[in-house]
């Protein structure tokens, strides 16, 4: 049944801790890598060393000799695959030793299966290739000339609203910059790492990722096998960050290795392998104009982006996405354009466009301030969009105002002296600096399973994904809530392509998307636990109508009259019962409401100006989206954004080499992201206003939100400590030494 | 990584015979750089001979002035009398990696680690001297931020990327090696090497030498008043340095005695010229004077595509760590 009810619930009691805290922290949560099917072999990806050409030949004698090697595989003796090519959903440019085209650098290009991962390593640096090299187009900045429009169909549509170019002339003034974001590489701590063994023609698979449905698809289509014969299982995933929402070449790779040696496989990446081959954040140059009145109020807002993309697959980072929302303006006008480079696909980061484009937006709308000498909070309140300015849509709920005002109290915001460089202390320069944060509410449809067992345990699951995030909280939760059971009867089960559909963990939506369809569970163990006890003569409910039976405390209960019984007990007389719920996105939705989480983000920094060294000294942020569900899990997720937003403002950077092609600081000593001393005191508040029109349980996404804002907050607190913009992220001390300040006038 | 042979050696004795009977064989100590490189496949040595339970290299004494091969990163950093008298080098050192590292890093291995150059690290790119003598030096045309701006050659441009060896540069130590012909000493600015045409070389040590200790001259003690090392780096924690700075003065008065300068970051071997040190003596303790010094320490620095900045990151760093120096212990 589709339900989605739209009475609001009460609040809930959210449960204390992780679901999954315990597994965790016992060592005993099973991660794809740790699954060893009897007689597992490893697999060793091989990739290219140029960014383009053709494989001429290759030698794997030495490889094949080598101790404990199985099997050599490249693109001169890999099986055919039905179909060369896979379109998505789930998979993207692939590389699957069907040819012998070299499309970038670090391309997987064979495969050696051994008995060990140290056998497999060292017989890989065995094989040579020999390659006839073409000429790749590696430089970002000298080709935005030739900047095109994207090719693939599910890019943003180049926006334009209103009177275009008259609006401009009504500007009191006019605001224009450049601002630029770099490649970043997602790492989440676990690596991607696949188990495929096969029994005939059914293919089982143990993978990290953030759509075992998707998964199943891409392998199903790539081995031309019925969507029956294959089983994608994840239980557990060390972080994703979008990187393990598509399905990489791996994946397959390690299937048909499988088939191939008709043993199990296990093919893990390692830290270097992380860098090209599964996605990266692009590069992005946005322009940013910005015309106001004479009240500080838009009259036409421009977002030109222009990223870098793969020559064989179009992504786009739609950085311009939160200008088409975000303020009150009757002209808008958006776009993005890519130039064509001969790397590895770039994929959904967290907080894909928001996160680079509100750093470019939000500093814009510092320096406006500075130019009209309004604080930069009233430049944003006078710009408050009521609704939608580019859909001309209602909000489903928006609360930004709050946000606002209770986190710039928090922070102390009306004690500021704008004067860029009137703070100190000691050697450092002192900074405040604010911004907006912004992410849309995603949802989409899904299943859930409840089976209640003659023991009284419960299993809920749903073939969704817990990528860190909190998912099994927020199921066992649902559970609790709805059922009024302790949590120990709760036995939760995800990460199974043999449960319910549940859509990518992903645009953070598994909350919104998980949550409502457990609940559409329940009330069907309700219904049903009804329909049994009114004939069941053992039960006190005989002859009770259906609909004056409902579940509360673990008990179903009569409205009527008193009676009550557990409904554990109905299981043990009728035996172990099972119940399915399905929801999908409210009509409001789809009808079109807009719907969006809100923040406010407030930064203080301190600059050494002798080396140009930032420190972020406290974050304060607080958000509008809708219910926190669970405040452990919740906080967590906007903590863990703001600390990813940190290291977008100071840190990340995957350094493209523009000779070879690969990615130059490709481990985790060179690429940085914050460390504990980087990351202060973070204050985080949450509105926790329901917002029923999104889901019955009033809750919005929050894995993605956290990040947007803040690398804007930090980069207008640099500006505010030294009087520099730094208009190219990250913030590195090289950048904030070297720039000059800018004149008084701007 | 290629198959290995492992070895352990007791005494230094052994250590030298079965190093100088095995031109592939390397000395192990904490291993955290040598298993990595060895991991990437950059270094392939054909046995291990593990040095780490020689009998007496893991002490420190003498004041903290004779300090073992073996003696852990963190262990010496903490010690009592390093502490108390050469507190740049325990600043160095904890300014260094993370807990973790420094707890199985030695003394010995610190001061052979390899350079940080992404070139040298990553076998898929074809071009590096230092790694393939003849191969060219792909640092030159990429992305070489992190590179030298001093000393260098047109064959590598590659920096000496520890802390430790900074502080021991400023403080002027030497490198007690044995070999088998019998001990020697080298000073500390003869033991690290600059590229010349030779980048694969980074040290004077020869293969069949084990570093036995690491002496500081009494006299450098006196710098523990007046001492600091600075380093400045891409986040508070965790990273190499862009530049560092061991700064130490000894004071009488107002007037600078004697000085000790040395600089990270910046180039094949820590940074360091008599003559800027030379030049602050006699001086007020001011900013004038340090950054006079700065200008000699620096003159000839030639920046590339990525890394000019780090000549006047280098000045302002020399300035900012002789006057933190100069407010003393409680800076
Ligand atoms: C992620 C990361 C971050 C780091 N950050 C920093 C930093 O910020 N600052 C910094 O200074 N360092 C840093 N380091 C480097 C670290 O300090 C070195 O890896 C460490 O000091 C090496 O010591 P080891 O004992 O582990 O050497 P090993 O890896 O065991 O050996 C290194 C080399 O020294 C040789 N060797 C060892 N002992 C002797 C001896 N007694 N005689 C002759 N040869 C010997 C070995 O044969 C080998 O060639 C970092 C390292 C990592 C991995
Ligand atoms: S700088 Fe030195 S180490 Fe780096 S690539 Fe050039 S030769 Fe190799």
């Amino acid at each position: 049944m589709m339900q989605d009810a739209s009475t609001p619930t009460q609040h809930p009691q959210s449960l204390p801790t992780r679901y999954d805290a315990r597994q965790k922290v016992m060592g005993k949560a099973t991660y794809a890598a740790e699954f060893n099917p009897p007689e597992t072999l490893y697999a060793w990806m091989i990739q290219s060393t140029i960014p383009k050409g053709t494989i001429l030949s290759v030698d794997t004698s030495a490889a094949e000799h080598a101790s404990g090697v199985v099997k050599v595989l490249t693109c001169f003796n890999a099986p055919k695959l039905p179909k060369p090519k896979i379109q998505p959903p789930a998979t993207r440019f692939v590389s699957l030793l069907q040819t012998p085209e070299v499309h970038y650098n670090g391309e997987p290009i064979g495969l050696v299966i051994a008995k060990t991962l140290a056998e497999a390593q060292y017989a890989s640096s065995l094989v040579t290739f020999k390659y006839q090299a073409e000429k790749p187009q590696l430089d970002f900045e000298h080709h935005l000339a030739e900047a095109r429009m994207p090719k693939r169909a599910n890019t943003p549509p180049k926006e334009d609203h209103g009177e275009k170019e008259e609006a401009w002339k009504r500007a009191v003034t006019v605001f224009e910059q450049t601002y630029s974001t770099p490649f970043q590489t997602h790492n989440p701590l676990e690596p991607h790492a696949t188990v495929a063994f096969w029994v005939g023609e059914k293919l089982t698979v143990y993978n990290s990722t953030q759509y075992v449905s998707g998964d199943k698809q891409t392998l199903a289509k790539t081995f031309a096998l019925p969507l029956e014969n294959v089983h994608v299982i994840c239980p557990y995933v060390g972080g994703g960050f979008g990187c393990k929402g598509s399905s990489w070449s791996h994946v397959p790779l390690a299937a048909m290795a499988a088939k191939v040696v008709g043993k199990p496989v296990k093919l893990v990446l390692d830290r270097q392998q992380m860098f090209g081959p599964v996605g990266y954040r692009p590069r992005t140059v946005q322009k940013i104009k910005l015309g106001v009145d004479g009240d500080g109020k838009f009259v036409a807002i421009k977002h030109d982006v222009i990223m870098s993309t793969a020559r064989v697959e179009d992504f786009v980072e739609p950085s311009a996405k939160q200008t088409d929302m975000l303020y009150a303006c009757k002209n808008i006008s958006t776009s993005h354009k890519m130039v064509d480079m001969d790397i590895g696909v770039g994929t959904f980061q967290r907080a894909p466009g928001e996160a680079s484009g509100t750093p470019a937006l939000e500093s814009a709308l510092d320096e406006l301030a500075y130019k009209l000498k309004m604080d930069p909070l009233e430049l944003r309140l006078r710009n408050y969009a009521e609704i939608d300015p580019g859909k001309q849509k209602r909000f489903t709920a928006k609360h930004l105002r709050e946000a606002y005002q209770q986190a710039a109290e928090r922070f102390g915001w009306s004690k500021l002296n704008p004067e860029p460089g009137s703070m100190r202390d000691g050697n450092k320069l002192i900074g405040w600096g604010m911004a907006t944060a912004t992410y849309p509410a995603n949802r989409s449809a899904a299943g859930a399973v409840l089976r209640l067992m003659p023991d009284g345990k419960i299993m809920v699951g749903s073939g969704t994904q817990d990528i860190g995030t909190g998912t099994y909280t927020v199921m066992a939760q649902t559970v609790v809530e709805e059922l009024g059971v302790d949590v120990s009867r709760v036995d939760a089960k995800l990460g199974d392509t043999d449960l319910p559909k549940a859509p990518v963990s992903g645009g953070s939506q598994s909350t919104a998307s998980v949550g409502p369809a457990v609940k559409a569970a329940c009330a069907q163990l309700k219904l049903k636990l009804a329909t049994l006890v009114v004939d069941d003569a053992a039960s006190p409910h005989h002859g009770a109508q259906t609909g004056d039976l409902e579940i509360k405390d673990g008990f179903l209960v009569s409205t009527k009259s008193s009676a009550h019984e557990p409904i554990a007990e109905i299981a043990k007389r009728h035996g172990e019962i099972e119940v399915k719920g399905e929801a999908e996105p409210n009509e409001d939705v789809k009808k079109g409401m807009s719907a969006h989480s809100w923040g406010a983000v407030f930064a203080e920094v301190e600059v050494d100006e002798s080396s140009g060294m930032v420190k972020v000294r406290r974050v304060v942020a607080t958000y509008d989206i809708g219910r926190l569900i669970n405040k452990t899990t919740g906080t967590n997720q906007l903590q863990g954004g703001i600390v990813w937003g940190i290291g977008f403002a100071l840190h990340e950077e995957s350094a493209l080499d523009k000779v070879y092609g690969r990615i130059s600081n490709e481990n985790l000593a060179e690429y940085h992201v914050p460390v504990n001393r980087d990351v202060p005191e973070i204050d985080v508040t949450v509105l926790d206003i329901p917002d029923t029109k999104f889901t019955p349980q009033g809750g919005r996404g929050i894995g993605e939100i956290g990040i947007t804002g803040v690398a804007g907050a930090i980069a207008n607190a640099v500006f505010h400590a030294t009087g520099k913009r730094i208009r190219h992220f990250p913030i590195t001390p090289d950048k904030v030494l070297m720039t000059p300040k800018e004149s008084a006038e701007a | 990584m290629n198959p290995f042979a492992y070895e352990r050696v007791m005494d230094d004795k052994a250590a030298v015979h079965a190093i100088a009977a095995n031109k592939d064989a390397k000395f192990l100590g904490g291993g955290t750089n040598l298993i990595d490189l060895m991991k990437d496949n950059v270094e392939h040595p054909s046995t291990l001979i593990d040095i780490t339970r020689v009998q007496g290299l893991a002490e420190v004494s003498n004041g903290g002035a004779m300090i073992g091969a073996l003696v852990r990163n963190s262990d010496l950093a903490n010690h009592a009398d390093v502490r108390k008298n050469y507190p740049l080098l325990s600043m160095a050192l904890l300014s260094g990696a993370s807990p973790q590292l420094r707890n199985l890093a030695t003394t010995g291995g610190n001061l052979m680690q390899r350079t940080r150059c992404y070139y040298f690290m990553d076998t898929a790119f074809p071009a590096c001297n230092k790694r393939k003598p003849g191969s060219g030096c792909a640092a030159l045309t990429g992305f070489n931020r992190i590179h030298a701006i001093l000393g260098q050659s047109e064959e590598c441009i590659a920096t000496n990327p520890s802390d430790m060896n900074v502080a021991l540069a400023a403080l002027q130590a030497e490198v007690h090696v044995e070999g088998p012909k019998g001990k020697r000493t080298i000073p500390i600015a003869e033991f690290h090497r600059l590229p010349g045409k030779t980048p694969q070389i980074d040290t004077t040590l020869k293969h069949e030498e084990l570093i036995t200790h690491v002496a500081l001259p009494s006299s450098a003690s006196e710098f523990a008043t007046h001492s600091y090392y600075l380093k400045v780096r891409d986040r508070q924690s965790y990273a190499f340095a862009l530049v560092s700075v061991a700064a130490g003065l000894m004071m009488e008065g107002d007037t600078i005695k004697r000085a000790a300068l040395a600089m990270g970051g910046v180039a094949h071997k820590p940074w360091r010229k008599k003559e800027a040190e030379d030049a602050m003596v006699g001086k007020q303790a001011n900013a004038q004077t340090f950054s006079a010094a700065a200008e000699i320490l620096l003159h000839g620095a030639k920046g590339y595509e990525h890394n000019s900045f780090k000549i006047e990151m280098a000045k302002n760093s020399v300035v900012r760590a002789f006057s933190l120096a100069l407010v003393g212990r409680t800076a």
